[in-house]
């Protein structure tokens, strides 16, 4: 009991320095440009990111989602070709300018994909990979997260028996909710979500979205989704790009309620 | 209209099945007819026998294997040991750091050095690794070789399977997902970290089917080890002393001296055993292969 105290202490007092400052936004874009090499993919993007929030992106194929939530966590290092301008704030850190070590800046943000990509391991060790990465060797704090994390996405009970066996060999919804766990383990402030409940059937989704919502008291969460209904269902906070622009952005009642631009009116009519 | 489409598939079918056929019963056919070749060998030494006597006096009927088994053994290890971590970490480096510029500039020229007869090579292995063992790398040692010896073999061969081997392991690397490398940096690996628990890993089937299949060309691999491995038919540890791989046997003797008996019946048995040697490698590399996929 031990190491849950410790543990969770270290929660609480995380979270007690998030409530004096709840009004401040967790993630600020400044000026965020991205090119390519012959285009431009996102163009001068200024956005503050709510804390405790889901903040949901909304946008056509190809208006540069994907790439926005890519620059949040670096993951743009890895395409050469792309080059990344401007500032991204996460908690005074000026993350794409910064000299802190990027592993641990990652580490405050956890990802969810499209689809669920599985380190090639166990069921235990893919949770345990990142908990293990910030140093943590000790056998029974990493049962504790383990075990913790796949309580947290309800899927414990389903797999406490083959924790050792292949993580491939989940249905792709238990594989999306390991994802989840394995991301929530090395806690993270916010989780990125590009569209991920696409490749999952109604169920599952489900399961995911009503996670969002209790996630969202500890975490902030970016959301994006080509699902409407979703958007309206999940959504604290809504953000509509248009080819590498944010058009327009606010309370999801105001915007789909009262589009001010064409663009975002077309967008919900064809939506629907 | 439909009985005719109906009787094209089925054509079709039986075309497919019988090409299948062939492919499946070459092996088979090949062993077969070098089995009853050997068997005049083979009635009056027995196959164990043969393949563990070191003697080898056709003149005299003494036919033994073992030199040459073992030439073919070392000069494919030596191959392997240059070959392989080369192998891994030039694959490593074009599928996951360079630019795009350097693997444009890299893999056409992989793809030529893979595809040159391997005469080339030992020429190549004459004019230059030969005489920098000879003058160069045996002083180091302090022994005097001419240069042809069994390191020489093994070098050439290990140059001549890089391209091979590398072709397949980029493929291998390729396959795995960028989400993966995603979701591993995300959790705060740092780059070097995702490659070797996750890229790598991932691979280990396939990067294990690429070394099977080099073992095993190189095993047979003939010509160019034949000009630079001396073709001594001595067993020495030393690998600056020659050597006599199995495949430079047959391309050496095959058509001549077939006047001493049973000597022709001796070079088929040595393909056979050169068939069966590969045959063996393929099923201990599917075994590891079928070993490590399942975890
Ligand atoms: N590495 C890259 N190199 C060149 N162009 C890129 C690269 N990554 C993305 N792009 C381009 O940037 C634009 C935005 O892509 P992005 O994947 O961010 O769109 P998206 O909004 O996520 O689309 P979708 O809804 O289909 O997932 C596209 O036109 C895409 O072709
Ligand atoms: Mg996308």
């Amino acid at each position: 009991m031990e190491i849950q105290n410790i543990v969770d202490s270290a929660e609480n007092n995380f979270l007690n320095l998030n409530s004096g400052i709840e009004s401040f936004p967790i993630l600020r874009i400044q000026n965020l440009n991205v090119y390519a090499e012959k285009n431009h993919i996102l163009k001068d993007i200024n956005l503050e990111i709510p804390r405790n929030k889901i903040t949901v992106l909304l946008g056509p194929s190809g208006c540069g989602k994907t790439t926005l939530l890519k620059c949040m966590n670096k993951l743009t290092d890895l395409y050469k070709e792309l080059k990344v301008s401007g500032n991204i704030f996460i908690e005074q850190d000026d993350i794409l300018n910064t000299k802190k070590d990027i592993p641990s800046i990652r580490q405050k943000m956890g990802l969810l994909s499209q689809r669920p990509y599985l380190l090639p391991m166990s069921i235990y060790k893919n949770v345990a990979y990142g908990v293990k990465l910030k140093g943590i060797r000790d056998k029974k704090l990493l049962h504790y997260s383990v075990e913790k994390n796949l309580k947290e996405v309800g899927l414990w009970e389903e797999v406490k028996d083959r924790l050792h066996s292949p993580a491939t060999k989940l249905s792709i919804g238990q594989q999306q909710r390991l994802c989840l766990a394995r991301g929530l383990a090395v806690k993270p402030r916010i989780i990125l979500a590009d569209e991920p409940t696409s490749a999952l059937d109604p169920i599952s989704s489900k399961i995911i979205e009503n996670l969002f919502v209790e996630l969202k008291k500890h975490y902030t969460i970016i959301l994006v989704t080509h699902i409407l209904r979703q958007a309206v269902r999940l959504a604290d906070h809504v953000v509509f790009m248009y080819y590498g622009d944010i058009i327009e952005q606010g309370p999801p009642d105001e915007l789909f309620n009262n589009p001010k631009t064409e663009t975002l009116k077309k967008y919900l009519v064809e939506g629907n | 209209m439909i009985f005719r489409r109906i009787a094209v598939d089925k054509t079709n079918n039986v075309w497919m099945v019988a090409s299948l056929a062939t492919i499946l019963a070459l092996p088979l056919i090949i062993g077969i007819g070098l089995y009853i070749k050997s068997i005049p060998l083979l009635e009056y030494q027995s196959a164990g026998s043969l393949v563990t006597s070191s003697e080898w006096l056709p003149s005299q009927g003494k036919f033994g294997f073992w030199p040459f088994i073992y030439g073919s053994l070392y000069v494919t290890m030596i191959s392997f040991l240059l070959s392989a971590p080369v192998c891994v970490f030039a694959a490593i480096y074009l599928t996951q750091y360079a630019s795009k510029r350097i693997v444009n500039i890299f893999m056409p020229i992989v793809d030529i050095l893979a595809g040159l007869p391997s005469v080339i090579y030992g020429v190549f292995g004459i004019l230059v690794v030969v005489p920098f063992i000879s003058k160069y790398l045996a002083p180091i040692f302090d022994v005097s070789t001419s240069g042809y010896c069994i390191l020489a073999g093994g070098i050439v061969l290990s140059i001549m399977s890089i391209p091979y081997m590398l072709n397949i392991m980029i493929e291998v690397f390729n396959t795995v997902p960028i989400g993966i490398k995603e979701a591993s940096l995300s959790l705060g690996a740092t780059s070097w970290e995702s490659i070797k628990h996750v890229v790598v890993k991932r691979s280990i089937p396939g990067v294990i089917s690429a070394f099977g299949l080099g073992i095993a060309k190189a095993f047979g691999e003939t010509i160019a080890v034949m000009m630079v491995v001396g073709n001594v038919l001595k067993i020495s540890h030393n690998p600056f002393k020659g050597g006599y791989p199995l495949p430079a046997l047959i391309a050496n003797n095959y058509g001549e001296m077939l006047s001493i008996p049973k000597y022709d019946s001796a070079l088929m048995f040595a393909a056979l055993l050169l068939l069966v040697v590969i045959l063996l490698i393929n099923i201990v590399f599917r075994y590891l292969i079928y070993k490590t996929q399942i975890k």
